[in-house]
């Protein structure tokens, strides 16, 4: 399958700041992509500059095959759903979601079939004739979709289109976004700054740092897999615990790691470029588990100290020092009926496996 | 306590009490203006319409008002969008020289524009009374359009070139209609200025008065006195309307946006 997308080489320049450095990126038709990244990382920019609202200093633009270069924005298959949804506030919902239907050549009757199936699809079947600045946040968001999608375009653009929303608005919309993606069967791209939603929704996410992408994997990839310390840092909790090389043999090398004691890790654990002298490794909380009284090893052990724990209910997350480090160390473990929840300055042993420790590029 | 509500009292009878006389001496049957009051009488406002000059007078104001309110308004639309739109060298400085007419005395505009036209060998008509005009009502209009330009979200004219428009389309079709109460409002407050301008306009006119002049000039006649009472209380009435309307259009401008409201004259 050949790519929507293609960028290669894109630099952007506003002045003396260097916004996008050098962005190399592939797109497949049909996937949910996802650019994350801490504000002022560039994951806007480059999304404003496949919409063609900035123009780039170096590099090429390929958009299912033809050189974006000399196409302005309102001439791109592209279309957009804004942060603030953009929504014209003088018109109908229905006119709004025709707004773009109207250079198409469409008749009245066609564009007003194409509105009222678009604005279905998003769930708003019968809204066409309200109007649109008395809609609520999430209503407004389900109008840009369907204002966007009515013209089908190949790639869908959206630019933090659920952080105006309250948490379990923006949990419902995940799914539907995920579910009309599947659907429409267009291209996504979506740039957040929520790791979570980034994990839950895409296909691949690429990560952004400074203007460059840090890493561009699956999600589960990514998680397991972080390329570096900052990736891993920005998507979810790790944790880092100091690592001094003892030995090598062919497929493994030999690690002493603070507070867990020694530890063997396979040669293909390393990412690419990683250094054979790891001096830090990255461990999950849920690969770290506290043993609690009368439960059987089933891995290496060490002993620990609750300093301090978070309780959510299903879930409580220990702080713990392990001994001989003073490192705090987090450590999520399920809620279960026959489990105590420790308190604070209680002594334990943690359980970890030495399979999930991670080792960063340099 | 107390005594700001009495300090407020007074001062709001010493602003608009010479102004409710108008009125109360433009129905008195008497041609001098003093207490007590001698009769109700609407002779002084049929007098009104026997006077050529005057009705000359009041068409030369409103050609006036209504070219220097359009101008003004053209000028503050290019001069709001650029500020609120855009980032340039020297934003803050050339939005400041283009405000400052609003608080520059009127003696120094109207005499140094006098002494330019004058130089420049410019004759008096009513023109040149346009330019002044347009130069003091511009900052109202910028003033005004601004909040208009302000309150329309950014993205919205970007929506539209997505959407497909070119970029005087989506102008054209996004953004002036959501800012057309404030060009109302902003027309009808240049106009309301430049009707009742007098310095200015008593430097720069021509052979032909504007309202406000001309009836600067009948103050010499004691016995004109009462009609130009009543020319007054008709003029306050005039001004009270398309204020009122003219707000009503700003606010009006600011519930279809869905913006909030702040600032405005009334």
């Amino acid at each position: 399958m050949s790519s929507i997308i293609s960028l290669s080489g894109i630099q952007k320049y506003y002045g003396d700041y260097h916004a996008l450095r050098g962005i190399d990126l592939e797109i497949k038709q049909g996937e949910f992509f996802s650019l994350l990244g801490p504000s002022g990382c560039g994951k806007t920019t480059l999304l404003r500059v496949i919409a063609g609202f900035e123009g780039v200093s170096e590099g090429v633009l390929l958009l299912d095959g033809a050189d974006m270069a000399r196409v302005p924005a309102n001439k791109r298959p592209t279309n957009m759903v804004f942060q603030s949804y953009a929504i014209f506030p003088h018109l109908t919902v229905g006119q709004n979601v025709a707004f773009g239907l109207r250079k198409k050549g469409l008749s009245k009757d066609d564009m007003a079939k194409a509105a009222a199936e678009a604005l279905e699809m998003v769930g708003l079947a019968g809204y066409g004739d309200r109007a649109a600045h008395a809609l609520s946040g999430g209503q407004r968001q389900r109008v840009a979709l369907a204002r966007a999608l009515v013209l089908k375009p190949k790639v869908l653009l959206l630019d933090e289109p659920l952080s105006a929303l309250d948490k379990k608005m923006r949990e419902q919309m995940q799914s539907e976004l995920r579910r009309l993606q599947r659907q429409v069967g267009i291209t996504f791209i979506l740039v957040t700054h929520d790791q979570e939603e980034a994990l839950i929704m895409s296909d691949r996410i690429a990560v952004m740092f400074e203007g460059e992408i840090a890493q561009m994997a699956s999600p589960q990839e990514l998680y397991r897999r972080p390329a570096t310390r900052r990736v891993g840092e920005f998507i979810g909790v790790m944790n880092f615990l100091e690592a001094k090389q003892t030995g090598t043999s062919e497929k493994t090398i030999s690690f002493d790691v603070e507070g867990l004691g020694a530890a063997e890790i396979g040669i293909d654990q390393f990412p690419e470029g990683a250094r054979a002298s790891a001096d830090v490794v990255g461990l999950r909380p849920e690969a770290l588990s506290i043993l609690f009284e009368g439960q059987k090893t089933s891995g290496r052990v060490a002993d620990a100290t609750v300093q301090d724990l978070a309780y959510y209910g299903d879930m409580t997350y220990y702080e713990v020092t392990l001994e001989g480090s003073s490192t705090p160390v987090t450590i999520s473990m399920k809620n279960l009926i026959s489990r105590p929840v420790l308190e604070r300055g209680t002594k334990t042993r943690v359980q970890w496996d030495e399979r999930s420790l991670v080792i960063f590029a340099a | 306590m107390n005594w700001l509500r009495v300090y407020a009292i007074v001062y709001l009878v010493f602003l608009y009490l010479p102004v409710l006389l108008l009125p109360v001496f433009s129905f008195n049957d008497a041609t001098v203006i003093a207490f007590p009051l001698q009769g109700f009488t609407t002779q002084w406002f049929k007098e009104l319409a026997g006077i050529s000059a005057l009705h000359g007078a009041l068409k030369n104001s409103l050609f006036i008002g209504i070219v220097s309110a359009t101008l003004s308004t053209i000028l503050g639309i290019c001069a709001a969008r650029a500020s609120t739109r855009y980032r340039f060298p020297f934003k803050a400085p050339i939005m400041g020289a283009i405000m400052l007419p609003l608080v520059l005395p009127e003696i120094i505009v109207a005499v140094s524009l006098l002494v330019v036209l004058m130089q420049l060998g410019f004759s008096l008509t009513s023109w040149t009374v346009i330019m002044g005009h347009t130069l003091i009502c511009t900052p109202f209009a910028i003033a005004i359009l601004s909040s208009s330009f302000q309150g329309l979200d950014q993205s919205l004219e970007e929506a539209a070139v997505d959407l497909g428009e070119t970029r005087w389309g989506a102008f054209s079709k996004i953004i002036l209609p959501l800012v057309t109460p404030g060009i109302v409002a902003s027309f009808l407050i240049a106009f309301t200025i430049s009707m009742d301008e007098f310095i200015i306009a008593f430097f720069l006119t021509g052979a032909d008065p504007t309202l406000p002049v001309y009836i600067w000039s009948q103050l010499r006649f004691p016995k004109r006195l009462p009609s130009v009472m009543a020319l007054g209380t008709l003029l306050i009435v005039a001004s009270l309307v398309l204020l009122s309307v003219a707000e009503y259009f700003r606010r009006r401008g600011i519930r279809r946006t869905g913006a909030k409201d702040s600032g405005g004259f009334l």
